[in-house]
C-alpha cells in the first residue's frame, strides 16, 4: 500500500506572536518543528506500512529550511521525501496549497491513500486536507480519531471520526484522504540509528514548474491563487474567571450543584 | 550515653488550646477535632491514618513562633506540614498534637535578579515558583517527581530528583534560611551570600531535619541562568542488567546528562493502562531515560549523538530522541506519574535507598531479584544517574494481609541490609520521617545516629518538634 503523508513545518511555540500592523505572525527568530498533527498522521501511515507493507512518502510545500523536517521524517522512518519549495508557492492560502499539493499528487502518481494532520499549529483552519481531497476527486474524512480496520482486499477502511458533536463510524474506499486527529495513535520518536542510516539521503525538491506539467498553473500558486485576503489577525481573547468559595463541605456541595445546573452542564 | 530519643511524656492538645492558639494566630485560622480534613491525616504513601488534634495555618513567621512557644510550654507536640506529598510520613501527626500547615505562607517574597537568588516563603509550591523563574530566564533546577510540593517540604527532606546527576540537590541551591526554634526564638541563618566559612553550618543541619529541629520560614534560594534547549533520549535494552549495566559508561561518557533513569517495561504497561494513553515506545524489556541540556541545538546534537553512541556500543537496540517540548512531555510527563499509576492495581510501598552510583547495577539486579525470592511484586524504577533507585513493593488486590504483613519487612529489609552493604544508606531523597526510622536505626550507625540524637534534645529538649521522626 502506498501512503502519502502531507506535512508542515510550523513555528515551535504555543504562543505565536502576532504582527498587528502586516496582519502576520512573527516567524522571525523562533525556533520551526513539523506540525503535531503531522507526526499524528506521519505514524499511522508507518503502522499500516508495518502491517501491510507498502511505501510511505511525504510530501510538504515551504521553505528550503524545510528540509530538515524531512530528514526527520526519514529518522521516523519513511521511505521518501518531497519538498516543494518555489517563490512562486510564496504567500499561499489553503487553498493554494492545497492545488500545489494536489498537483504534486498527480506527479507522483495516485497513492493509495493520503494521510495529513487534522489542522496546523499556526493556521488552524483545518481546510487544506479535504480541500486537497476535493482537488484530486477523492472521497474523504476529516477528524478521524481511530483507524478501525483496513480491508486489503476491497480497498475499504472502516475509521471512527470524532466531528464534535457527533462521533461517526464511516467506511470510506481507497483511494482516499484521512485527516488524523491525535487520538488516532501515539507518535513514535525519532531513531537515531535510521538518523544516521538517512543521513545522506536527499530531499527532492520540486520547483512550481515541476509540478505544473503541460499547464500553465503559475495563477493558481501562491498569493496569485489565493482568493483569501487576510483583513485582520489577533490572538482570541478569552473570557475565563475564577470564584473561590470556602465553607462546610455539605453547604459547598449544594452550592456546587446549584451552579452546575444554572450552568446548564448538569 | 542517650539510648532513647529524647522525648517527654507529651500532652495532648485540647479544645482549650485551639482557643488559647486562635487568641494567637486569629480565629479562622485554626481547626480543632471533627473540622480538621482527613487529607491533613496522611501523606502521599499512608495506609493509616492519623489526625492531629489542632491544625493551625498561620500567616507570618510570629504567627508561628507565638504557637510553638505555646506547644512547648505546654509539651504538646508541633508537626510542620507543606503540601503532604511525603513518602515517609514525616509530615503526619502520628502522636497527635498541632500540626502547622504553611499553606497560607505561600509567597515568592522576591526574586533577586542581581544576584540570582531568590526568597520565598516555605509554602510556595514548586512547580509555581519554576514558572516564575523561569519567565525571567532563569531556573531552579531540583526537580522531584512530585511538583506541587512545597519548596519548604523540599528543604525540609533535602529533597531530589531527576535533575541530580547534574545539578545536585535541594541542599546545593539553598542560601539562608529564616528558622524558628523549639522555644519560639526566631533567628536568620546564613542569607544572601554565595559562600560562608562563619562557624558550624546551623543552614545545613536545618535542611533534611524533617521539622525535627525547627520550622522554616523563610528561604533564599540560589537560581541559575535558564538553558535554552533540552533533548531527552529513551534508550531501549533488551535486559534490565544490559540497561542498568549502560549507566556507569554514560555517567563516564562526559556528556554531562541532567538525568538518567531507567524504568521496566512491566511499569510502563500498568501507568498506559491506568491512564488510558500510549508511551512512546513500550516493547524492550528495558529503558533508560537520559535528558541533556544546552544553549544551542547544535551544542546539543554533538553531546547527545556521543551519549547514544555509548548506548549503542553497550547493547542499546535504538535511541530515540525526544527534541521538542511535546515528545519529552510525551516522556517525563509518564515518568512523573509512574506512582500514581501503580496505585491503581494495589497497595504500594515503597523505599528509595542510595548507593554509590557506580554500584548501581548491582543494587538494582539485587532489588529485581527479591520478586522471586518473596513472591511479591518488587518493581524498581528512577535515578540510575544517582545511584538513587526507588523499589517499590506492591500489594496486589487479593493478597492477604497476614502474608503483606510477613513479607513486606523482610523485603524491606533485604533493600536496606544490601544497600548498606554496597556503603549506601537509607533514604536518597524521600527522608526518614516515621516509616523508615527502624531501618535508619539499624542501618544510619551508631555513633552517627546518636550525635543526631544529641544535636535533637540539645536544639529539642522537650522534644516537641516532630517526634517520632528520623531518629
Amino acid at each position: 500500500m502506498d501512503i502519502v503523508v502531507c506535512m508542515k513545518q510550523v513555528p515551535d511555540t504555543t504562543e505565536v506572536e502576532i504582527d498587528r500592523e502586516k496582519g502576520t505572525l512573527k516567524r522571525e527568530g523562533v525556533d520551526a518543528k513539523t506540525n503535531l498533527y503531522d507526526l499524528y498522521a506521519l505514524e499511522l501511515a508507518q503502522q499500516i506500512k508495518e502491517r501491510h507493507g507498502g511505501t510511505v512518502t511525504v510530501v510538504s510545500m515551504g521553505p528550503p529550511q524545510a528540509q530538515v523536517m524531512i530528514s526527520e521524517a526519514y529518522a521516523l522512518g519513511a521511505d521518501r521525501g518531497i519538498l516543494l519549495s518555489d517563490r512562486a508557492f510564496a504567500g499561499a492560502d489553503t487553498l493554494a496549497t492545497a492545488t500545489a499539493l494536489a498537483c504534486a499528487l498527480q506527479k507522483l502518481g495516485r497513492p493509495d491513500l493520503i494521510l495529513v494532520g487534522m489542522q496546523t499549529s499556526d493556521g488552524d483552519t483545518a481546510q487544506v486536507g479535504p480541500a486537497l481531497a476535493e482537488l484530486l476527486g477523492l472521497p474523504h474524512v476529516a477528524y478521524v480519531k481511530e483507524l478501525v480496520d483496513i480491508n486489503p482486499t476491497s480497498g475499504v477502511l472502516t475509521v471512527v471520526a470524532d466531528m464534535s458533536d457527533t462521533v461517526e463510524t464511516l467506511q470510506v474506499t481507497m483511494p482516499a484522504l484521512l485527516t488524523c486527529s491525535k487520538e488516532v495513535c501515539q507518535p513514535r520518536l525519532p531513531s537515531y540509528l535510521l538518523k544516521k542510516a538517512t543521513r545522506q539521503k536527499a530531499v527532492e525538491i520540486w520547483s512550481a514548474a515541476d509540478i505544473s506539467g503541460e499547464s500553465d498553473m503559475r495563477g493558481w500558486f501562491g498569493l496569485n491563487g489565493s482568493p483569501t485576503r487576510v483583513e485582520k489577525v489577533f490572538p482570541p481573547s478569552f473570557d475565563q474567571s475564577k470564584e473561590t468559595w470556602s465553607g462546610a463541605p455539605a453547604e459547598l456541595a449544594a452550592r456546587l450543584a446549584g451552579k452546575l445546573r444554572e450552568m446548564k452542564i448538569a | 550515653m542517650l539510648k532513647t530519643p529524647p522525648t517527654l511524656l507529651h500532652n495532648k492538645a485540647t479544645a482549650q488550646d485551639a482557643e488559647e492558639i486562635r487568641k494567637l494566630v486569629g480565629a479562622g485560622k485554626v481547626f480543632y477535632g471533627n473540622t480538621i480534613s482527613e487529607d491533613y491525616a496522611r501523606d502521599e504513601l499512608a495506609v493509616d491514618t492519623a489526625f492531629p488534634d489542632i491544625l493551625v495555618e498561620p500567616e507570618t513567621t510570629e504567627e508561628v513562633a507565638a504557637v510553638i512557644r505555646y506547644a512547648n510550654e505546654r509539651v504538646i507536640p508541633v508537626i510542620p506540614r507543606g503540601m503532604g506529598t511525603g513518602l515517609c510520613g514525616g509530615a503526619v501527626a502520628s502522636r497527635g498534637g498541632i500540626m502547622i500547615s504553611t499553606v497560607r505562607m505561600n509567597k515568592i517574597l522576591e526574586i533577586d535578579q542581581e544576584c540570582l537568588m531568590a526568597t520565598v516563603q516555605p509554602g510556595v509550591i514548586l512547580m509555581d515558583f519554576q514558572k516564575e523563574v523561569e519567565k525571567l530566564g532563569l531556573f531552579y533546577p531540583p526537580e522531584p517527581g512530585e511538583k506541587s510540593a512545597t519548596v519548604g517540604g523540599n528543604v525540609a527532606t533535602n529533597a531530589g530528583g531527576m535533575r541530580a546527576v547534574k545539578y545536585g540537590v535541594t541542599r546545593d541551591y539553598v542560601r539562608g534560611l529564616e528558622v524558628v526554634l523549639p522555644d519560639g526564638q526566631v533567628t536568620e541563618i546564613h542569607g544572601k551570600l554565595a559562600k560562608s566559612s562563619s562557624g558550624y553550618s546551623l543552614m545545613h543541619l536545618m535542611i533534611g531535619s524533617e521539622g525535627t529541629l525547627g520550622f522554616i520560614t523563610k528561604i533564599v534560594v540560589r537560581l541559575l541562568p535558564l538553558p535554552r534547549k533540552k533533548v531527552s533520549l529513551l534508550v531501549p535494552f533488551p535486559s534490565l542488567a544490559k540497561a542498568i549495566g549502560a549507566v556507569p559508561k554514560v555517567l563516564t561518557s562526559r556528556t554531562s546528562p541532567t538525568a538518567i533513569e531507567f524504568m521496566q517495561t512491566d511499569v510502563i504497561h500498568v501507568w498506559e493502562k491506568a491512564m488510558g494513553k500510549r508511551f512512546p515506545h513500550a516493547t524492550a524489556p528495558a529503558y533508560l531515560l537520559l535528558q541533556f541540556d544546552g544553549n544551542s541545538m547544535a551544542e546539543l546534537e554533538a553531546v547527545y549523538e556521543k551519549a547514544a553512541e555509548v548506548c549503542l556500543a553497550a547493547g542499546a537496540l535504538d535511541v530515540l530522541i525526544a527534541d521538542t517540548g511535546d515528545r519529552q512531555a510525551s516522556l517525563w510527563e509518564a515518568r512523573s506519574t509512574f506512582l500514581e499509576a501503580m496505585k491503581t492495581i494495589g497497595q504500594v510501598e515503597l523505599a528509595d535507598a542510595v548507593v554509590p552510583p557506580h554500584l548501581i547495577p548491582e543494587f538494582v539486579t539485587y532489588c529485581d531479584s527479591l520478586s522471586e525470592k518473596h513472591g511479591v511484586k518488587v518493581w524498581t524504577y528512577g535515578h540510575a544517574g544517582d545511584g538513587n533507585c526507588h523499589i517499590h513493593i506492591l500489594r496486589e488486590k487479593g493478597m492477604e494481609e497476614e502474608k503483606w504483613r510477613k513479607t513486606l519487612p523482610a523485603v524491606m529489609d533485604d533493600i536496606f541490609r544490601k544497600a548498606h552493604e554496597l556503603g549506601g544508606q537509607v533514604s536518597g531523597e524521600h527522608g526518614i520521617g516515621e516509616a523508615k526510622r527502624k531501618y535508619f536505626l539499624k542501618y544510619g550507625g551508631e555513633v552517627n545516629i546518636e550525635l543526631m540524637r544529641r544535636i535533637k534534645s540539645c536544639l529539642d529538649p522537650k522534644g516537641i518538634m516532630n517526634p517520632g521522626k528520623v531518629v
